[in-house]
C-alpha cells in the first residue's frame, strides 16, 4: 500500500492540512479536486416507499405506485435512511440540521419516474465536517434513479435506438457526500476515497461497493498556477465506477486541462464522461444547456424535526472510526504510524489484527510483530485485497506463530514455512513445528559445530570475512540453513561466525 | 411581460411542444396573468417567513417518517400493464440521443 | 318505494332506512345506477355496469395501497351499501381514473385512493366516476377532455368546477352524494353554482394518497351533498391519519352529525375585502338576506373584521398552485402509463409531443406559468413571495378568529354563467375563486351552502372557521340551512 499523503493528526473535526504541494503531475499547475460521492444506504426498503431494495432481482419486480411515479402516489421518508444519514454526519463531524427537509429537483429523464428527484437543497441533513484532512462540504439524502439500458449496437447511449427502463433501483436511498476541493492529485483522491469507503463500511451504513454501484463518484477538477490561491474553471467528471478508473480518469482530465492551459487555451465548464476502455474523455453536456432544476420545497413531505432520540440512536451506532482506530493503535498498541493506518483503514485487517492481539499467545509477540506478520507475510500469501478472516489461518494461530518466532523458538525462516502450511491447510503452529521438526537449534554448542563445519567448507568466504567484508557471510549462512533446514536463527549464526573467526 | 423567446424557453423546460400559432396567444395570456400576480411585489413582506406546509407547520409533532418495513411490491405484469411501449421486461423509450 | 321516493331521500335518511331494514342498499344502488347511466348532463365519465353492486370494482388489494382499513361488518354497515359518486381524479383500481385529461385516457390504476377505500370499508358503493376540469384546473368544467358538464338548473350554463360532475350529479339526483376535491374552491364553487352543500375540510385531515395531484399543498378531498347532515356523515368516514400521506393529520375528534337549530352567541365576521367589489348584485342581495336570517337565529354580525391580504390571495394562489402543478404533472411523460405521441424522432420529441397532445390549453397555461415562476431568476420574486403572502393570509385569519367564530362570504362572485362565457379570458375565469382561495391558502375548513336564488339560479354562502373546527362549522351551517329552507328539488327533475 502506498503511503497516504496526509500524515499525523486524525481528529475528525481537525482543520484541513493540505498545504503541501505533493503532486507535481501537472508541473507548473496545481490540480484542485473535489469529490461528489453517492452512497446507497443499507436500508431494507426504498427511500420513500415500502419496496424492498433490489439486488439483481428480475427487472421491474420491486416497484409500487410510489416508486413508479403513478398518479396520486405520495412519498413517505424512510426513518432508517434519515438515521443512517445522521450517522454519517456524526462520523464526519458535520453540523446536523435541526430538521430533515426535502426539495424537488425537476428535470425530465426516463429513469426519473416523477419528473423530479426528491433531494435536499439549501438545508442538507449534514453541513461541514471532515475526514482525514479533507473537509466535507455537505451530506444530503435523496432517492436514486432507475436503471436505463440502451439497446443498440454499442449498448451505449450514442447510436442506440431504444432504451429500456427497469425501476427496481429507482427510489433506493442515497447519501450524497460532497467534499471541499481539498484534494491535489489523482492518487490522493483514490486513497481518500478508500478511507471514506472503510469509514462507511465500518459504520454499516452502506455496502460501498463500486462495482455493484452502491458507491459512485464524480470529481470536480480544475487546475491553477502552483502557488495561486484562486480556483480555475472546473469540469465535472461523471460516474467513474472503480477505484482504478477514478485515479486514471482524474489523471487523464488533469493532463487534458494542462495541455489546454499550456497551449494558451481556456477550460470550458462542462460535464465529462471518462471511458476507461479507450481512456477518452467526452462531453456529456456543456453549461449552455445546463439544467434549470427549479428546486422548491417538496410539498408532499413535512419537515421532520431531528430530535434527541434520533441523535442518540445515531451516536450509539457510531462505534470506532478508522481515524480514531489508527490513533489508538499508535498510542495504546505502539504501532508505527504506517502499520496503524494500514490496519485501521482496512477494517477487515484491523478486525483480524485485534483478534490476534486478543488471542494472547504464549510465548507472546508484540503488537507490532503481529502487525508485521499480517501486513507482510500473511497478506502476500492471500489473493489481492483478500480478507485474512476468510483464510485458513486463525488469528490465534498467527499470534502463536509470531510468538514462537519472537521467542526464538523457531527461526524466521521456519516461521515462514509454518505460515505456508497454515495458509494451505490451517492448523496449530506448535503442532506443525513438532511434526516438521522445525524447532530452532536449541544450544549454541550444536549450532557452533554446524557453523564451524560451514566455515571449513567455505575457506574463501571465511578469509574475506576476516578481511572485513561482512557481506561474504552469505554463503556461510546459506550453508548453515541448508544443514539445519532453516531452523537456525540468522542472528545467532552471524554471532557465532564472528566469534569463531575472531572479528 | 413574457416574450416569445421566454415562452419557448419555458416550454422547453416543461417539455411542451408549441405549434407556431400557439406561441403568441400563450405569451399574451401568460403576460396578463403575470401582470396580475406581480401585484404581490407591492406588499411589504420584510421578515415574513414562507409557508410551505400550512397546517403541519403549526403541528410539528406529527409523525412524518415511515418505519423501514417492507411492503409488497406490484407484480411485474401489473407494473407494465399501462405502459405505452414495453420491451422485454422493461419500459421502452426512444433513445435519449438517437 | 318508488324510484322518485328513493331519490328524494337524503343519504343520511337512506342510511337510516337501510339500518332499519326498510330499504336495501342494493335497491338504492340500482335506482341511482339507472339514473346515472341515463345521465344527460355529462356528469359521469364511468358508471358502474348494470348488475354490479359497486363494491366489486376498486376492490381490496394488497400491494401499493394503504394498509387495509378496518372493515369489520359493523363498520361496513355504517353506510349500508349506499352509492357514492367519485371525482375522476381519485384512483380506483381497475376503473378508469383519468383526471379529466386526454393524457390519461383509459388509464386504470393498480390501486385505490385511501379515502375511497375508507368509504368502501364503511359501506359506500362506487356508483361512478365524475367528470371534472382537467387535473382539477378550472372553475367551469369546460376544461375536461371528456366534454363540459351541464348545470341541471339551466343546461346552457356551467356547473362550476373543477368538481363540476360531482356537483351536478348530486344536484340532479344522479347520485345521493359525491366526493370532490378543492384546491382553490373546486368543491365550494360548483356546490354554490349547483345549489348543494360542499365542504373543504382542514388541509391534512383527509388523505391525499391516490388523489391525482394538482397542487399538493392545497389539494383536499371533501363531500358534495344535498344537505349539511349528509356532508357531516360523509366527512366522518373520510378523515383520519394515513401512513401513506406524510401530510395527513390525526383529526382531533370524531365528526358529529349536526344538531344546532340556533346561532345564539355566535359571532359571524363579514370581511369587507370579500363581500364588496366584484360580487354580483343578485349574489350580494341573497348573501345579505342570509345574514339577516343568521341574526334572527341569534348570531351577531361583525362587519369590521378584516382580512387585509385577502385581495392578494388570488395572485399568490396563481403562483403557488401552477408551480406545484408544473412539477406534479411532470410524471405524465409517455413512459409508464397514459398517452404517448406516435412517431417521435427521439426522446425529447416524444416528451414534447406527448405533452402537447395530451394536455389541454388551460393545463398547458398553468404548467407554463408554474415553470416560469420556479425558473432560475424568478423564484424569489414569484414563488418565494407567494409563500410569504400565504403566511400573511394565515395570520389574517388567525387574527380574525380571535374576534369572530366564523367568516361568512358569498362562495362565488356570480351565479352559474353561460357555457363559453369566460373561456376566452383566463383571468376572468380565475376570478371565480376570489372568495374561496384565501381559505385554501390558510388550510382552514370552509363550506358552501345554498342560500337562495338569483335570476332563478342558486347562490352559495361560504362559512369558514379555524383549523379543525368542522364540527362547529357544520352545526352553524345546519342551523342556517334549516332557516334558509332552500329548495333544491327543481334540479332533480
Ligand atoms: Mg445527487
Ligand atoms: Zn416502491
Amino acid at each position: 500500500m502506498p503511503r497516504t499523503r496526509w500524515s499525523g493528526r486524525w481528529s475528525s473535526t481537525g482543520a484541513p492540512r493540505v498545504s503541501d504541494p505533493v503532486s507535481h503531475e501537472a508541473g507548473a499547475y496545481e490540480p484542485v479536486i473535489g469529490l461528489e460521492i453517492h452512497v446507497q444506504l443499507k436500508t431494507r426498503t426504498k427511500m420513500f416507499c415500502g419496496c424492498e431494495l433490489s439486488f439483481g432481482e428480475p427487472e421491474n419486480t420491486r416497484t409500487c405506485p410510489v416508486c413508479l411515479g403513478l398518479p396520486g402516489a405520495l412519498p413517505v421518508a424512510n426513518a432508517q435512511a434519515v438515521h443512517l444519514g445522521l450517522t454519517i454526519g456524526l462520523a464526519l463531524g458535520s453540523e446536523l440540521a435541526p430538521m430533515s427537509v426535502f426539495h424537488r429537483k425537476n428535470y425530465f429523464y426516463p429513469d426519473l419516474p416523477k419528473g423530479y428527484q426528491i433531494s435536499q437543497y439549501d438545508q442538507p441533513l449534514c453541513k461541514g465536517g471532515s475526514l482525514g484532512e479533507v473537509r466535507i462540504h455537505r451530506v444530503h439524502l435523496e432517492d436514486d434513479a432507475a436503471k436505463l439500458t440502451h439497446v443498440g449496437e454499442s449498448g451505449r447511449i450514442h447510436g442506440s435506438r431504444e432504451s429500456v427502463v427497469d425501476f427496481n433501483r429507482g427510489g433506493t436511498p442515497l447519501a450524497e457526500i460532497v467534499t471541499e476541493p481539498d484534494l491535489r492529485s489523482a492518487e490522493q483522491a483514490g486513497e481518500w476515497l478508500k478511507l471514506l469507503r472503510t469509514t462507511l463500511r465500518q459504520l454499516g451504513v452502506s455496502d460501498v461497493n463500486m462495482e455493484e454501484g452502491s458507491l459512485r463518484c464524480d470529481a470536480n477538477i480544475s487546475l491553477r498556477p502552483t502557488g495561486s490561491q484562486e480556483l480555475g474553471t472546473k469540469t465535472e467528471l461523471k460516474n467513474m465506477n472503480s477505484f482504478r478508473f477514478i485515479e486514471r480518469g482524474i489523471r487523464a482530465e488533469i493532463a487534458r486541462q494542462q495541455q489546454i492551459l499550456e497551449g494558451g487555451g481556456a477550460i470550458v465548464q462542462e460535464t465529462l464522461h471518462y471511458d476507461p476502455a479507450s481512456g477518452a474523455i467526452t462531453t456529456l453536456r456543456s453549461k449552455e444547456e445546463a439544467h434549470d432544476y427549479r428546486y422548491f420545497p417538496e410539498p408532499d413531505l413535512v419537515p421532520v424535526r431531528i430530535d434527541e432520540q434520533m441523535l442518540e440512536r445515531a451516536r450509539a451506532a457510531l462505534g470506532e472510526l478508522p481515524a480514531e482506530r489508527a490513533q489508538r493503535y499508535e498510542q495504546e498498541l505502539e504501532l508505527s504510524p504506517d502499520s496503524a493506518r494500514l490496519l485501521a483503514f482496512r477494517a477487515e485487517l484491523g478486525e483480524y489484527f485485534e483478534a490476534a492481539v486478543a488471542a494472547r499467545a504464549d510465548p507472546p509477540a508484540s503488537a507490532q510483530a503481529l502487525a508485521n506478520w499480517i501486513s507482510g507475510d500473511l497478506l502476500s500469501r492471500l489473493p489481492e485485497d483478500g480478507d485474512p478472516a476468510h483464510s485458513r489461518v486463525q488469528p490465534g494461530a498467527l499470534a502463536a506463530l509470531a510468538g514462537l518466532v519472537s521467542a526464538k523458538r523457531i527461526s524466521m525462516g521456519a516461521g515462514r514455512q509454518v505460515l505456508d502450511k497454515l495458509v494451505a491447510d490451517g492448523g496449530d503452529p506448535a503442532e506443525i513445528v513438532r511434526t516438521e521438526g522445525l524447532e530452532a537449534i536449541g544450544s549454541s554448542d550444536e549450532l557452533g559445530e554446524i557453523v564451524a563445519a560451514a566455515l571449513a567448507a567455505n575457506p574463501d568466504a571465511a578469509q574475506r570475512i576476516r578481511e572485513g567484508n561482512a557481506k561474504a557471510i552469505g554463503p556461510i549462512v546459506g550453508h548453515v540453513m541448508r544443514e539445519t533446514k532453516g531452523r537456525a536463527d540468522g542472528g545467532e549464526v552471524t554471532r557465532l561466525v564472528n566469534e569463531q573467526l575472531g572479528v | 411581460m413574457i416574450d416569445r423567446e421566454e415562452v419557448l424557453h419555458v416550454a422547453r423546460l416543461a417539455r411542451l411542444k408549441l405549434r407556431e400559432e400557439e406561441i403568441e396567444p400563450l405569451a399574451r395570456e401568460l403576460s396578463a396573468v403575470l401582470d396580475h400576480v406581480a401585484r404581490i411585489g407591492e406588499l411589504d413582506l420584510e421578515g415574513v417567513a414562507p409557508t410551505t406546509h400550512v397546517v403541519a407547520d403549526a403541528m410539528p409533532t406529527q409523525p412524518g417518517l415511515r418505519a423501514d418495513e417492507p411492503r409488497e411490491s406490484l407484480a411485474r405484469e401489473v407494473a407494465l400493464s399501462q405502459a405505452p411501449a414495453v420491451s422485454g421486461n422493461g419500459f421502452s423509450v426512444p433513445s435519449p440521443q438517437a | 318505494m318508488s324510484s322518485t321516493e328513493l331519490i328524494d331521500l337524503s343519504a343520511a335518511q337512506a342510511v337510516q332506512k337501510i339500518a332499519a331494514g326498510e330499504l336495501s342498499g342494493a335497491e338504492l344502488f340500482d335506482a341511482y345506477r339507472a339514473r346515472a347511466a341515463a345521465d344527460e348532463l355529462n356528469c359521469f365519465t364511468w358508471v358502474a355496469p348494470a348488475g354490479s353492486t359497486g363494491t366489486e370494482a376498486a376492490g381490496v388489494s394488497g400491494a401499493g395501497s394503504s394498509p387495509s382499513m378496518s372493515s369489520s361488518p359493523e363498520a361496513g354497515a355504517a353506510l349500508g351499501g349506499i352509492p357514492l359518486a367519485v371525482k375522476d381524479l381519485f384512483c380506483t383500481e381497475g376503473v378508469p381514473s383519468q383526471s379529466g385529461s386526454r393524457i390519461l385516457e383509459g388509464y386504470e390504476p393498480p390501486y385505490t385512493a385511501t379515502v375511497v377505500k375508507r368509504l368502501q370499508a364503511a359501506g359506500a358503493s362506487l356508483l361512478g366516476k365524475t367528470n371534472q376540469d382537467e387535473f382539477a384546473m378550472g372553475s367551469s368544467n369546460e376544461n375536461s377532455a371528456y366534454g363540459p358538464v351541464l348545470n341541471p338548473w339551466d343546461r346552457t350554463r356551467v356547473p362550476g368546477g373543477s368538481s363540476g360532475g360531482s356537483a351536478a350529479a348530486v344536484a340532479a339526483g344522479l347520485a345521493p352524494w359525491a366526493l370532490g376535491t378543492d384546491t382553490g374552491g373546486s368543491i365550494r364553487q360548483p356546490a354554490a353554482l349547483c345549489g348543494i352543500v360542499g365542504l373543504k375540510p382542514t388541509y391534512g385531515s383527509v388523505s391525499r394518497y391516490g388523489m391525482i395531484a394538482f397542487a399538493s399543498s392545497l389539494d383536499q378531498a371533501g363531500p358534495l351533498t344535498r344537505d349539511v347532515t349528509d356532508a357531516a356523515l360523509l366527512l366522518r368516514h373520510m378523515v383520519g391519519h394515513d401512513p401513506c400521506d406524510a401530510t395527513s393529520l390525526r383529526f382531533p375528534h370524531e365528526i358529529e352529525l349536526p344538531r344546532a337549530e340556533r346561532l345564539d352567541g355566535i359571532r359571524l365576521g363579514v370581511p369587507a375585502e370579500l363581500t364588496g367589489e366584484g360580487i354580483e348584485a343578485g349574489v350580494l342581495a341573497s348573501f345579505r338576506a342570509a345574514l339577516e336570517q343568521a341574526v334572527a337565529l341569534g348570531a351577531e354580525i361583525v362587519e369590521n373584521v378584516s382580512l387585509p391580504h385577502a385581495p392578494h390571495a388570488l395572485s399568490a394562489y396563481y403562483v403557488l398552485a401552477p408551480a406545484e402543478a408544473s412539477s406534479n404533472l411532470a410524471r405524465f411523460d409517455g413512459v409508464r402509463y397514459g398517452l404517448r405521441a406516435e412517431g417521435a424522432e427521439d426522446l425529447l420529441d416524444m416528451y414534447e409531443r406527448t405533452r402537447h397532445d395530451g394536455f389541454g390549453p388551460e393545463v398547458k397555461r398553468r404548467i407554463m406559468l408554474g415553470t416560469y415562476a420556479l425558473s432560475a431568476g424568478y423564484y424569489d420574486a414569484y414563488y418565494g413571495r407567494a409563500q410569504r403572502v400565504r403566511t400573511r393570509i394565515s395570520e389574517d385569519f388567525t387574527r380574525a378568529f380571535e374576534q369572530v367564530d366564523f367568516i361568512l362570504t358569498p362562495t362565488a362572485p356570480t351565479v352559474a354563467f353561460e357555457l363559453g362565457a369566460k373561456t376566452g379570458d383566463p383571468l376572468q375565469m380565475y376570478l371565480n375563486d376570489y372568495c374561496t382561495v384565501p381559505m385554501s391558502l390558510a388550510g382552514i375548513p370552509a363550506l358552501s351552502i345554498p342560500c337562495g336564488l338569483s335570476e332563478g339560479l342558486p347562490v352559495g354562502l361560504q362559512l369558514a372557521g379555524p383549523a379543525f373546527s368542522e364540527n362547529r362549522l357544520l352545526d352553524a351551517a345546519h342551523a342556517l340551512e334549516r332557516a334558509l329552507e332552500f329548495d333544491g328539488s327543481p334540479a332533480r327533475v
